[in-house]
């Protein structure tokens, strides 16, 4: 692949992606739009607060929502692309700021499940793809129902089971990496499943492959082939997926954290929500979609380093 | 390219409609017997594990229509001399902290979750099929705008953006539905405008217009079911899906809000009292578990069918 055409391709993929997060952007701005009421009673503090008139217009004016929508819709814009996500209708901090306290445990939630969930996942897929009907079957049946197990109830369990029963894991809180564990599960056992799934599928077709048999005549053993030969190719629609689950990570998290009792961008969401906070609302649903954009930007880029076939051809 | 886990249109799956079939060919009789149901499935080798997820469902649906043939007590009904009480004869799955019956809330519950379910799907389809045929059928401008709309949609985890719904319309039962709803259409669209590229150009259609029809009845007649029909394979996996999400709405407390039995809620007052009970929180999460465990055998065994792969 030329430089050129390498550079056209970034450039259009980049192109889509910013279409994307403009897009996503206008629909938070329809949806502030939408909401019933006046924003400026938000603001102070619901409908029971019973501002002065003064108040409001004292409100309108410092949140520009005396000028006509085209107006607000630009200057929304333009605070967007200059990183601003607005201020909190109930804290009255910017949203940024926010994020940026509860970023590290939530973060550090959804990397370990992440780790877990696909390294599990990649694991089990290789062992078991193409074995005796029976493990087969039993790794199978075993994911389905792992990926049909609500995360809120699959919590619940391991709470039961491992820390009010057993006491090996804290219910609530937690410090360091023991009040990691059971959040963790909750999260990535459902997720691994559903990978496993998908890595198998891959895995069992490639199994089937030319180069595989060539590999086993030249008196390779049978993990040697999985992990030397098969394991890149099934790495393809593992990669593929990842901005599927980054976004299961993030949904996952409000779940999670509610569950658990952890601080964390979840309980932000959710508290959010609850008190109609719009600005921290739209604020986190961007930065989601803004990872999704960028995580499939990353992806488009990594398939020709795990797939050299890619490197030729456009 | 495509992420999607769906096949794309086979052509077995791009038979023509009965409608186009004369009526001398019309399907194998099947002899009228008692056991017709079970004597069909067998001819047709429906495996066991399909067979026990249909009649599972069919409980299910059975619990949410007649609740009161399958409960044991009134859902609402207060014993405060039996809280928290474990499982037992007289409450077979135990009692909760206002010594309600467990078992009977969760019959009770069966309809609220199910409403949660079939609502979305219903929405997200029909919003789906409609944006999605009009992409597929329109003019060029009319699908590349719905189309990166709805990539827009996509871009957003779908809890995520029933979050944003609710944060606009409020919680409560009908807007958790909608915006359940709401959140599965881009990919339904995405799929129905998908399968309507494909079906739009198929010999069949070509042959209808030829033979004169209207456009409107070429669509709704030929290019319509055809479009619509592996997605409807597709929305019987939705339907646990959705019922999940719906659950986890209410357990955040943003969807069906107490007295009223909901299985979601319900794990979520468990939650307070997974200490002194442990069958409080256990039985409505497995309510939920076997309700998508059956509904994606079933939709895969569809999928699988549809796609010709069993026969």
């Amino acid at each position: 692949m030329s430089v050129r055409t390498a550079a056209r391709r970034v450039g259009t993929r980049t192109l889509g992606a910013l279409g994307v997060l403009w897009g996503a952007a206008t629909v938070t701005f329809a949806a502030l739009a939408l909401i019933p009421g006046d924003i400026a009673y938000a603001v102070v503090g619901g409908p029971d607060s019973n501002p002065s008139p003064e108040v409001l217009a004292e409100v309108r004016r410092e949140y520009g929502l005396d000028r006509p929508w085209w107006e607000q819709y630009g200057a929304y814009l333009l605070r967007l692309a200059t990183g601003d996500l607005g201020t909190s209708y109930r804290f009255h901090s910017p949203v940024t700021q926010l994020i940026g306290e509860q970023v590290g445990p939530t973060v550090a939630l959804a990397v370990s499940a992440a780790v877990v969930g696909v390294v599990g996942a990649v694991v089990v897929a290789l062992a078991t793809a193409g074995r005796r009907p029976g493990v087969r079957g039993a790794a199978s049946g075993t994911e389905l129902v792992l990926a049909s197990l609500p995360s809120f109830w699959l919590g619940i369990v391991l709470l039961t089971v491992f820390s009010f029963t057993l006491g090996w894991f804290p219910s609530i809180g937690g410090e360091g990496w023991r009040g990691l564990v059971l959040p963790t599960l909750t999260l990535a056992l459902p997720l691994g499943a559903v990978l496993a799934q998908v890595v198998r599928a891959s895995v069992e077709e490639v199994l089937e492959e030319p180069f595989v048999v060539t590999a086993r005549a030249r008196g390779l053993t049978d993990a040697g082939v999985r992990v030397r030969h098969v394991l890149r190719h099934a790495l393809v629609p593992l990669t593929t997926m990842s901005g599927f689950v980054a976004g299961g990570l993030f949904g996952g998290a409000v779940i999670t954290e509610t569950l658990f009792n952890r601080q964390g961008l979840g309980r932000l969401l959710l508290s959010a929500v609850s008190s109609k906070d719009m600005p921290v609302v739209l604020g986190l649903v961007l930065l989601s979609a803004a990872v999704y954009v960028v995580v499939n930007l990353v992806v488009d880029a990594t398939y020709p380093l795990i797939d050299p076939r890619l490197r030729s051809a456009t | 390219m495509t992420t999607s886990l769906v096949a794309q249109p086979s052509p077995a799956a791009a038979t023509p409609p009965a409608a186009a079939v004369p009526a001398t060919l019309s399907p194998v009789p099947v002899a009228p017997s008692p056991s017709r149901p079970l004597r069909t499935a067998r001819r047709l080798r429906v495996p066991p594990s399909v067979l026990l997820a249909g009649a599972t469902l069919a409980v299910i649906v059975v619990a949410a229509a007649f609740p009161d043939a399958l409960a044991p007590y009134d859902p609402l009904a207060v014993e405060p001399t039996q809280t928290l009480a474990p499982p037992s004869g007289a409450h077979p799955l135990g009692t909760d902290e206002n010594g309600r019956d467990v078992l009977s809330r969760i019959v009770y519950g069966t309809r609220s979750s199910l409403l949660l379910g079939f609502g979305a799907i219903a929405i997200g389809l029909l919003a789906g099929t409609v944006l999605g045929l009009l992409a597929g059928l329109g003019a060029r401008w009319l699908d590349a705008v719905l189309m990166r709309t709805m990539d827009v949609g996509l871009a957003f985890p779908e809890l995520l953006l029933a979050l944003v719904v609710i944060a606009v319309a409020g919680g409560g039962t009908r807007n958790a539905l909608l915006a359940i709803g709401i959140a599965s259409t881009p990919s339904y669209a995405r799929l129905v405008r998908a399968q309507t590229l494909g079906v739009r150009r198929a010999g069949y259609v070509e042959a209808a217009r030829a033979t004169g029809l209207s456009e409107a009845a070429v669509v709704l007649r030929h290019v319509l079911p055809n479009a619509v029909k592996p997605v409807l394979v597709l929305a019987t996996i939705g339907v646990g899906t959705a019922t999940v999400a719906g659950a986890a709405l209410s357990f955040l407390g943003l969807g069906t809000t107490p007295p009223t039995p909901e299985w979601g809620s319900m794990l979520s007052s468990a939650r307070n009292f997974i200490e002194l009970s442990w069958w409080y929180g256990l039985f409505p999460g497995l309510a939920i578990t076997v309700l998508v465990l059956s509904t994606s055998v079933l939709g895969r065994y569809l999928q699988r069918r549809a796609e010709g792969g069993v026969r």
